[in-house]
């Protein structure tokens, strides 16, 4: 390439840094910096007094625990509906638009669709008191029955995020050649051999984008929990609204905002070790 | 070891006959090629074979044994793909081994096979490689290896050596026949090819729109077709065709005649190239040269024959020039006689 050239790609890259710039690096900057101040000094009081609020802990065991129950099930099931819609040969673009609708859904009117159905007055209550099983409203979201409430959430947010996982897996499994399972076949593996030891292995790459998205947005869940428990289910990220908002502390809202990216960091690089795809594994 | 009845077997993909009633046996132990042009059924007909396909109707029967309804595992066959489908994530050892690893063959045994298997195609020194380490040719042995392995009744390859370039696709072919010989496998090979369907197979069986126009050994298809098309499709040159009347069982063309087997109406001359002598100065078949092309083994003439387009093969020696009339000498048992009508050859005498 001759050197009088070599300012173009740069050149070409230049508006997309300055946009992150602007708008993700000062920011985040801003807000890392905000977290280790107090007036104008470095302090870790925004930490300490997060970590000392009373619903801290309850926030971390929370979202922890949302996030090993949602995205593992999301992942199973996106497994399973990848694979069956690439098996179909007649109307799997149907198919796929009508388990992706979900997506074009904001997570708020996802969370309040889920309300609609699980208040006391809700469908659920309705159809089992018509049906003579309840003799009256039951409470499901309510500060007394956490895990009905928890229960709730998990699966409003597997209803709402599992299509994601499901598109990154059929664009996976459309890249993988079926030459490989037809060999596979032929020398005697059943399907659920094939599926373990041929389509699983190559399908890695797809697994890992897959996880890393969706763990790191698991990790900030939020409209989704504020519609259906409000505080009655803290987590990290409503925790870091509430300081912001209600208690106007954008400190400890910016030492909620930096745990969840550390934590979020962490994911995604224990996901880049653990499922790493060696380059001479590659196709 | 099995034998192979194909049993009027019939594929529609949509309302697109692939193979109509293709009927076919292979013999223990033989190695039969399935060539013709891309479209003609070949892969497909392969495929339901192997069970990855489903006919709308017919019977595969392998060693006595209808495998029309089973699954492609249950058939006691390996398969060499195109494209090698060699598993991009298992070290070539693990790649050969794959097919005794289903087996649940014991460790030891598994070794010893692999091992087996390795030396026969001179892959022993990567079996703890990753294929994408090896080159085509060597991923390509690795997939026979594979194949080979698990020591199967039945062997089908699908255009195995189609992705080598030149030099290494002559090489693996000579290796290819030496090996399967010593495994004495009943094979079934798909190509395009006509080189490597000559050179490999006991009998070659050539297919043109889904059916198969004639089967025989190599020498059988070559020197005597039973189609234009199988005339046309082996050699190289091609088969010339030339169009003449015949009456009193005698053809002419220009001042020349050449004795004809009885028939009504139009027939086609079938004449190979190499099968014409120059006759300097002599009465033969009047051939308009155009081209004279030193092929260095031999020259390639390309003219006319009474007006219709003929290719000679003459000795590398033979002063010939463009712009000639030479005269040819045929022998008229080396000729073939095509009904112009239905392009099917006639019976020879």
């Amino acid at each position: 390439m001759p050197a009088r050239t070599s300012w173009i790609p740069y050149a070409l890259i230049a508006p997309s840094v300055v946009f992150l710039g602007a708008f993700f690096l000062i920011p985040l900057v801003q807000t890392i910096w905000l977290s280790f101040s107090a007036g104008d000094e470095l302090s870790l009081a925004n930490y300490e007094r997060m970590v000392n609020d009373l619903n801290f802990s309850l926030a971390v065991r929370n979202t922890f625990l949302l996030t090993l129950v949602v995205v593992p099930v999301q992942v199973v099931l996106a497994l399973a509906m990848a694979t069956m819609v690439s098996k179909l040969e007649k109307g799997r673009d149907i198919a796929l638009w009508i388990l992706t609708i979900p997506l074009g859904i904001s997570d708020l009117a996802a969370g309040l669709a889920w309300l609609a159905l699980l208040q006391n007055t809700g469908y659920l209550n309705s159809a089992l008191y018509a049906l003579g099983l309840i003799p009256g409203p039951v409470g499901w979201l309510s500060q007394e029955t956490p895990w009905s409430l928890f229960f709730a959430i998990a699966a409003a947010e597997v209803w709402r995020a599992t299509a994601i996982v499901l598109v990154i897996l059929i664009a996976g499994l459309q890249l993988i050649p079926k030459e490989f399972s037809e060999a596979a076949e032929i020398f005697g593996a059943r399907p659920w051999t094939r599926f373990r030891r041929i389509t699983l292995p190559l399908l890695k790459p797809s697994l890992q984008s897959a996880l890393i998205l969706r763990t790191v947005l698991a990790f900030e869940v939020f409209a989704v929990v504020y519609a259906l428990g409000g505080r009655n289910f803290p987590v990290l990220a409503g925790e870091a609204y509430t300081w912001q908002n209600e208690n106007q502390n954008y400190g400890v809202a910016a030492a909620y905002a930096v745990l969840i990216m550390a934590i979020s960091l962490a994911a995604t690089a224990v996901y880049l070790r653990v499922l790493r795809t060696r380059p001479e594994q590659l196709p | 070891m099995a034998d192979i009845v194909i049993d009027r077997v019939v594929k529609e993909f949509g309302s697109f006959r692939a193979l109509q009633e293709v009927s076919l046996t292979v013999r223990d132990g033989e190695f039969v090629a399935l060539l013709g042009p891309s479209g003609c059924g070949k892969t497909t007909l392969l495929r339901i074979i192997a069970g990855l396909e489903k006919q709308n109707a017919g019977r595969v029967v392998i060693g006595g044994r209808d495998v029309s309804d089973l699954a492609p595992r249950r058939r006691g066959l390996a398969m060499v793909f195109q494209n090698y489908a060699v598993f991009p994530h298992m070290t070539v050892f693990e790649n050969v081994a794959f097919g005794l690893r289903m087996q649940k063959a014991p460790q030891a045994e598994v070794k010893r096979k692999v091992e087996r298997a390795a030396s026969l195609l001179h892959i022993d020194s990567y079996l703890d490689r990753y294929p994408a380490k090896l080159s085509g040719g060597q991923r390509q042995r690795v997939a026979v290896a594979r194949a080979l392995a698990v020591e199967p009744a039945v062997l089908l390859m699908d255009e195995p050596l189609s992705n080598l370039d030149a030099l290494l696709r002559l090489e693996m072919r000579t290796e290819l026949k030496a090996v399967l010989r010593e495994a004495g496998t009943t094979t079934i090979y798909v190509t395009h090819d006509q080189t490597e369907a000559m050179g490999l197979a006991d009998r070659i069986a050539v297919m043109y729109g889904g059916k198969i126009d004639q089967i025989g050994t190599p020498l059988e298809v070559y020197a005597t077709p039973a189609t234009r098309f199988v005339g046309g499709f082996l050699g190289s040159p091609p088969m010339n065709f030339i169009k003449v009347r015949c009456a009193q069982g005698m053809a002419r063309i220009g001042e020349a005649a050449v004795p004809c087997p009885p028939a009504d109406g139009e027939l086609e001359l079938g004449l190979r190239g190499e099968d014409a002598s120059l006759d300097p100065g002599g009465s033969g078949i009047p051939f308009d040269v155009r081209v004279v092309e030193p092929m260095g083994s031999h020259l390639l003439l390309t003219g006319s024959i009474d007006g219709q387009l003929a290719r000679i093969v003459a000795p590398p020696t033979a002063h010939v020039t463009a712009g000639e009339r030479v005269a040819l000498t045929v022998d008229p048992s080396r000729l073939t006689w095509i009904d112009g009508a239905t392009g099917r050859a006639l019976a020879r005498a």
